[in-house]
């Protein structure tokens, strides 16, 4: 198919016609799914802000279901399909594999995502983003999900395939660049997340038409976490990937070593999905040695490997800054970083919330017994709010700052606004975290609606502390969805308002990368080794931090009644 | 040079790694050994551990076991449901039934005594939710989960259910009198 290409004037970036069309799709698909899951957001945390207890108790239950299906699904996933289209063509500098075919997965995720939003509005399907068997939703619910991982799946052969038409072009030389290498875990992860998701939705889809009788409710929900928590490492491998795109952009940064940091790819890959067992540690189903060794053996290679990433990208960002002459103390290189720049200031809110919020909160929560104390209380999700939403989704906003002049061609208005954007939703997201766990930590539910136990034949009277944390949850909260509304309207505002700008030169021909010069190549022979002090102290920081916290909830297990 | 190009050193699999990364990468294995160590060493020496004891069950098979508990045990019944009081006979086996949307019968136990409590459900997951205490443990149909538990403390529980079971999940809660 003929097509051209177009050499961004701003970045140097190259783009071809239709990766950068199903790009931009892409990116705009998932950005009108995170204004309806926004929306969503907004009435859960007004219902569950015990002051105002908005939305009654069905249609709490079915705005949940909504919100958790369009945000860890639908936005991210189109996010993520221009995520690998980017880092395969764009970097790669090669066209994209079969168009048609990644169009096809296009259109089968919007209609899917439509048919199980359908689904789940009509009320008949409230039965969470987990749907647990034997709790049953409308046959369309699990079809419109079904339809949304084939269409992920084929735009992830479309980018395996990619890979290949740059290998064949020859458009570069030598290995894949980092940020590509992680997208290629990513992607891989990927593949396996959408056949564990085959493997349960599938089945019950036909059991909900009624072709089969019964689905054990246990096992159903450890093939299901093959799907829901892997698909959470997609967006750890793909948000870590647009961490060293940052850094690579805005300060060239460049790894501090190439092999530590794709080993913790790998790393990724080989144990991630198998600590999606953490799920399952205060069930019944499962032996305590197949826990311990799932979550602990295979979980903390994944630990390591994100203890790493969180290393050499403030390395990486600290050394290219260092080369630049901000060498005077441990922390001029962060002082004078560009915080004024929303790519930066959102990448690195990102990069401190999810390792000193997320992940070390995950880390808790996954241990076997420590679990018993926080198993399905309101801590799970201020835990995930700490990782997939300032993490993952704090990235991936930041990054479009980034992508609204370069792949919409568009200038950003209101530039004051967009560099106040990152600071307001993520710091009121990283406390809207901290106060979900601390209601957890007091043993409240998640996925409940009344903390008052209305009709219910006894009393309990949560601690006043609890109503305190759901209170705070309830302000931080509404001040998060402003931070997210905030977003939508720049980024949706720029790419309809923003000063058009020149899109480049096109041409019929892709520009390969040009091979190193030997002399790039020696100086790369580790002459040009800086020290990262200021990195070291960071990340001392966080596991000290860890450390103390790991063991504090050692201390409050030891209180509770005896258990064996 | 930068992680958005190709390495500029082509073997780059033959590069040293720094000192300090060495030093991270070391840290950060041996706390992940002993973390797992301390998982194991709680299997030893702690006191706090979830059972492994769990059967597979009907639902109607778990009730009529429950229900025969129900009947040889009951001191008195509580609230306008006429809710059975049930005594657990100490180091002996008590039942308690999650099904939509209440927690059945109310159990009590005496503080220090260890008693093997028998959970399942008959519809839906459930989650066994025990505050202000928050010991929470799913409740699964089809499985029996036998969870030995010793009280330290006298007073009056809730269980809560904190696993979403439909429109009267917020109701479903039960109790646990410990004497």
């Amino acid at each position: 198919m003929a097509t051209t290409y177009r050499t961004c004037p701003i970045s140097g970036m190259q783009f071809e016609d239709q990766a950068e069309k199903l790009m931009r799709w892409n990116a705009v698909a998932g950005v009108l799914w995170l204004l309806v899951g926004g929306v969503t957001a907004l009435l859960v945390i007004l219902t569950r802000w015990p002051a105002i207890k908005l939305l009654p108790a069905d249609q709490f239950y079915l705005i949940l279901t909504a919100h958790g299906i369009d945000m860890l699904i639908l936005w991210i996933l189109f996010f993520e399909m221009a995520v690998l289209y980017f880092a395969s063509s764009v970097l790669l500098r090669c066209r994209i594999a079969t168009p048609k075919i990644a169009w096809l997965g296009f259109w089968l995720m919007v209609v899917g995502g439509i048919i199980t939003n359908v689904a789940v509005f009509q009320g008949e399907s409230s039965v969470m983003f987990t749907s647990y068997v034997p709790m049953q939703a409308q046959p369309h619910f699990y079809l419109g999900i079904i339809l949304v991982a084939v269409g992920a799946l084929l735009g992830t052969c479309v980018f395996f395939g990619t890979l290949v038409v740059a290998k064949k072009d020859k458009t570069y030389q030598g290995s894949l660049p980092l940020v590509t290498f992680g997208a290629l875990t990513a992607a891989i992860i990927a593949t396996f997340t959408i056949l564990s998701g085959a493997g349960i939705l599938i089945p019950t889809f036909f059991w909900s038409m009624g072709w089969i009788k019964e689905i054990d409710a246990q096992l159903y929900r450890m093939v299901w976490w093959g799907l829901g928590h892997s698909s959470q490492q997609i967006n750890v491998a793909a948000h870590v990937s647009v961490w060293y795109l940052t850094a690579a952009v805005l300060f060239n940064a460049k790894p501090l070593s190439e092999k530590v940091s794709r080993f913790a790819f790998l790393l990724y890959i080989l144990f991630l999905q198998l600590a999606s067992a953490h799920h399952l540690l205060s069930d019944p189903g499962m032996s305590a040695e197949w826990k311990v060794l799932n979550t602990s053996y295979f979980m903390y290679f994944a630990v390591m490997a994100s203890m790493i990433h969180g290393f050499t990208v403030p390395g990486a960002i600290e050394a290219a800054q260092r080369r630049r002459g901000f060498t005077n103390g441990i922390f001029e290189w962060l002082r004078k970083a560009p915080w004024g720049n929303p790519v930066f200031s959102g990448m690195f809110i990102s990069l401190v919330s999810f390792g000193f919020l997320g992940g070390i909160s995950g880390v808790v929560l996954g241990t076997e017994q420590i679990n018993m104390l926080m198993h399905n209380t309101f801590y799970v999700p201020g835990h995930f709010h700490t990782t997939v939403v300032s993490g993952t989704t704090l990235a991936f906003m930041s990054i479009t700052f980034l992508l609204v002049p370069v792949l919409f061609r568009r200038e950003l208005i209101l530039p004051k606004l967009c560099q106040i954007q990152p600071y307001l939703y993520g710091i009121s997201m990283g406390i809207l975290g901290l106060v979900m766990m601390g209601a957890g930590t007091l043993g409240v539910s998640r996925r409940h609606w009344d903390m008052a136990f209305s009709g219910a034949p006894f009393q309990y009277e949560w601690p006043g502390a609890a109503y305190l944390m759901m209170g705070l949850t309830g302000i931080f909260g509404v001040i998060a969805v402003i931070g997210g509304g905030l977003w939508i309207l720049l980024i949706v505002g720029s790419l309809l308002f923003g000063k058009k700008l020149d899109g480049g030169k096109v041409s019929d021909k892709p520009t390969p990368i040009p091979a190193n010069t030997q002399a790039a190549s020696a100086v790369a022979h580790g002459s040009d080794h800086v020290p990262v002090p200021g990195t070291v102290i960071l990340a001392l920081l966080l596991f000290v931090s860890f450390v103390l916290y790991y063991f504090v909830n050692w201390k409050y297990l030891s209180e509770v009644w005896l258990l064996s | 040079m930068s992680a958005i190009l190709p390495p500029s050193d082509r073997l780059w699999w033959k590069q040293p790694i720094d000192k300090v990364e060495w030093a991270w990468i070391g840290i950060a294995f041996v706390w992940g050994m002993i973390m797992f160590g301390m998982m194991i060493y709680w299997h030893i020496y702690g006191k706090q551990n979830l059972s492994n004891e769990a059967y597979k069950i009907t639902p109607e098979l778990f009730a009529a076991k429950a229900e025969k508990f129900i009947d040889e045990n009951t001191i008195r019944t509580e609230t306008d449901q006429h809710i059975p009081v049930v005594r657990v006979p100490p180091g002996g086996d008590g039942y308690l039934i999650a099904r939509l949307w209440a927690w059945y019968p109310i159990l009590e136990l005496e503080e220090g005594q260890t008693y093997k409590i028998h959970l399942s459900s008959m519809d839906y997951n459930h989650g066994f939710s025990l505050q202000p205490v928050n010991i929470n443990i799913q409740v699964i149909p089809g499985y029996e989960h036998v969870v030995k538990m010793t009280p330290t403390k006298k007073g009056t529980y809730a269980i809560v259910c904190n696993e979403y079971c439909g429109i009267g999940h917020s109701w479903m809660l039960g109790r646990i009198y410990v004497k």
